[in-house]
């Protein structure tokens, strides 16, 4: 009975005890909202590789592709058939996209993904990440007469969002736009021909490579439809803003190599009908693409007497709750591994993904020697608090008090004080959590200097998933540090002499 | 100095000769030193004497001559060296812990020259607090009513309840002493040990607080052991033992 209430009363009177247990509650605010963020960053990563990637990916060893995507989808099927919700072949090569902005020429490194329409959403959630409403719905590669979102749809606060004005006028209004400029500029060239003095200007790569003898007419036809990945064509203005030097509408020429012996490189036109963001910069600023059937036809990848056309991979999406890694080993024992690479998207992901983990890990153990080290601070002023009480001690003890009785007060003290540090550490870590956007923006102002730059991550929150498991357990080590370290103290003050307590001055 | 104890101690107001004489607490040949050192400093060296239950006995001796040290020996606060302390016939100082503290908790009752009182604690949680310690949180709860009841009696009769809410700081020394004594009655003890009760007063409330002490002896037959360097305090009880240099030199 004295126990509880003496520790009570002690805590409400011993204000350099509470102090001494701020730093446990900055440990626990600090954790939990580190544990938070990290595993809200996971969370969005796997979230969106997996939405990318499927389940389970079936490759070629070669990059020249296998034949029959048919007959290895039926076998596949055949092995792994019930845990199976989709499976689509798809092309990947690697190639070198050239973009017209204003004459000048820019050459970038991509690759081109040769993807089937009519399967490829059951894989991936692709679809969702395009930017044309009806595209969202079933992409068919045609371009839109317009209508493309002017706003990052997966932008949670649409408050600090920046319209991207650019994309108003994407889509078939852009196209004849950018025709009839074309033609303005080539005839003000005509014209200029005749001008001696211009004689050596400089010459438009894509107006001398123009089909222009044919009866092409860009302004009301376009070449074979590709999906950009947004990082490919734009970039992120200091304001804040998305620019693109390339829109739905605008031609692209893309050049890979063909699926022959000897390597021959050849070169596309293409019209961009959608852009892809997937936040994943990764990916966003790699992948192009485009109707797998029009890639296997121009790298020469389908057999001329069976119409067979050959695939480099195939993406398998399974049942939720399906066990990824069981269905790769029996596919792996079903397909000869020196042809066929089989591998999760975990697999896939592996070193990013252990990396965020290892970081995880590597930032609990730092913060949580900030709390040991506050249960040496417990630890001092405990024993600070039992020799200043060392009469009270006796006291008690005089009036019947046992040695476990008043070892019993220092224990629940620090079990109380323990309780009430990590409590307050719980509450500063959640508002801290929930606010942590605003918390960012005000910080970034104050220093000047962006805390989160959304340019870097392609998110613009911060992710956070508080997982009570986790925040429970931070409490409860929290809690028994500060019990631990009024172990001590309160065994001191339970050996205490009742005489020689009694006496002290 | 002795002749003057002798002369006092024949006061007319002593009414020893009649309490009865049934052996309450005795101590047998108890022998304690303390170590400064490699030096141990004997402190007592061989008491025997007896308590009589209901009567009044005070210790009296100069500084340094042990009687503070035979008091928390007869409260087992301390073990002896040497020898046995005996209650109600059984000897005690040789119990485990939680018995010895049972015994300080249940049958006696400490006041000390310098109250003791918890300074966190009112004046009414500070006489609760024997209770406190005796019953378990539950325990207590349930009887909460009795003892609150008891410890307000026991303030109303150390004249105290106007201060059940203030704490020690707020007291005064005769105030603060009172209610030590009124903690000490708490668990109604059979034996209330004083250590130099009005040592930290002034003349007049020492009287205030030797009237109460006197008043429980007589009214409540509260057997009572007090430890005094004061002889004209000392004289106020109904029997003296004299200390010198940790020996009994005269016992009446």
């Amino acid at each position: 009975m004295y126990k509880l209430l003496l520790c009570l009363r002690y805590l409400r009177t011993r204000y350099i005890a509470l102090i001494s247990i701020v730093s446990v509650t900055l440990g626990v605010a600090t954790m939990i909202v580190v544990n938070s963020v990290m595993a809200g960053f996971t969370h969005e990563m796997q979230a969106r590789l997996n939405g990318i990637l499927g389940d389970l990916v079936f490759e070629s060893r070669s990059m020249d592709g296998a034949p029959d995507a048919a007959a290895h989808m039926a076998k596949i099927r055949e092995i792994a058939g019930d845990s199976i919700v989709g499976i689509s072949p798809t092309v990947h090569v690697p190639s070198l996209m050239y973009i017209d902005v204003n004459g000048q020429l820019l050459t970038k490194q991509v690759t081109l993904v040769g993807i089937d329409p009519a399967t490829y959403a059951s894989v991936s959630q692709f679809g969702q990440y395009l930017q044309h409403p009806a595209n969202r719905q079933q992409l068919n590669f045609q371009l839109r007469a317009g209508g493309y979102d002017t706003f990052d749809r997966q932008a949670v606060d649409t408050g600090q969002l920046i319209e991207r004005t650019q994309m108003k006028t994407a889509g078939w209004p852009r196209r004849r736009e950018m025709a009839r400029q074309k033609q303005e500029r080539r005839q003000l060239q005509q014209r200029l021909a005749l001008d001696p003095s211009a004689q050596a200007g400089a010459s438009n790569p894509f107006a001398t490579d123009q089909p222009s003898g044919t009866d092409f007419d860009p302004a009301t036809e376009t070449h074979v439809g590709v999906v950009l990945g947004i990082g490919t064509c734009g970039y992120r203005a200091a304001d804040g803003s998305d620019r693109f030097v390339a829109l739905p509408g605008d031609d692209v020429r893309i050049s890979f190599p063909k699926a022959s012996l000897p390597p021959e490189a050849i070169s596309e036109h293409y019209t961009i009908v959608d852009l892809y963001e997937s936040k994943m910069s990764e990916y966003d600023s790699n992948f192009v693409f485009l109707p797998l059937a029009n890639l296997q036809a121009s790298r020469g990848m389908i057999d001329p007497e069976t119409g067979i056309g050959k695939f480099t991979s195939i993406q398998i999406k399974l049942q939720p709750g399906a066990d990824a890694a069981q269905v790769r080993d029996r596919l792996r024992n079903a397909f000869p591994a020196q042809y066929y690479q089989i591998s999760t998207w975990r697999d896939k992901q592996g070193p990013l993904l252990a990396a965020v983990q290892m970081e995880t890990a590597v930032l609990n153990v730092l913060l949580f020697m900030i709390i040991a080290v506050a249960g040496f601070g417990i630890l001092a002023i405990f024993y600070m608090i039992v020799v200043e009480k060392t009469r009270d001690i006796g006291i008690l003890k005089s009036l019947g008090a046992s040695g476990y009785g008043v070892m019993g007060i220092f224990l629940v003290y620090g079990l109380s004080l323990g309780i009430v540090g990590a409590g307050a550490g719980l509450a500063l870590g959640l508002a801290f959590e929930s606010q942590i956007n605003q918390i960012a923006d005000l910080l970034g102002r104050v220093t000047g200097q962006p805390v989160f730059d959304p340019s870097v991550y392609y998110f613009y929150k911060i992710p956070t998933i508080v997982s009570p498991f986790t925040v429970s357990w931070i409490c409860v080590g929290a809690i028994s540090i500060a019990v631990l370290a009024s172990v001590m103290p309160a065994r001191r003050a339970a050996r205490l002499h009742p005489v020689r307590a009694l006496r002290y001055e | 100095m002795s002749e003057l104890l002798q002369s006092t101690s024949a006061a007319p107001h002593r009414l020893s000769a009649a309490t009865p004489r049934t052996v309450y607490m005795a101590t047998r040949g108890l022998f304690k030193s303390y170590q400064k050192g490699d030096l141990g400093i004997p402190v007592l060296q061989g008491i025997d004497m007896q308590v009589y239950q209901g009567e009044f006995l005070s210790i009296v001796g100069q500084s340094g001559c042990g009687k503070s040290t035979l008091l928390h020996l007869l409260g087992t606060l301390d073990k002896p060296d040497a020898g046995e302390v005996q209650f109600e016939g059984h000897r005690i100082d040789n119990l485990p812990a939680a018995s010895r503290d049972l015994l300080r908790n249940r049958h006696f009752g400490m006041i000390f020259q310098f109250y003791h009182l918890l300074p966190e604690l009112s004046t009414l949680e500070n006489v609760l607090l024997p209770a406190w310690i005796a019953e378990s949180t539950l325990g207590y709860w349930r009887r909460r009513r009795h003892y609150r009841q008891r410890a307000r009696q026991l303030l109303e009769m150390t004249h105290l309840s106007h201060r059940l809410k203030h704490k020690p700081s707020e007291l005064s020394g005769g105030e603060m002493q009172r209610a030590a004594i009124a903690r000490a009655l708490m668990l109604e003890p059979q034996v209330l040990l004083a250590d130099e009760p009005t040592g930290n007063l002034d003349r007049s409330t020492g009287e205030q607080i030797m009237h109460l002490l006197r008043e429980l002896n007589r009214e409540q037959k509260l057997t009572i052991v007090m430890v005094t360097h004061d002889s004209w305090i000392a004289e106020q009880a109904d029997r003296v033992v004299r200390l010198v240099e940790g020996r009994i030199q005269s016992a009446e």
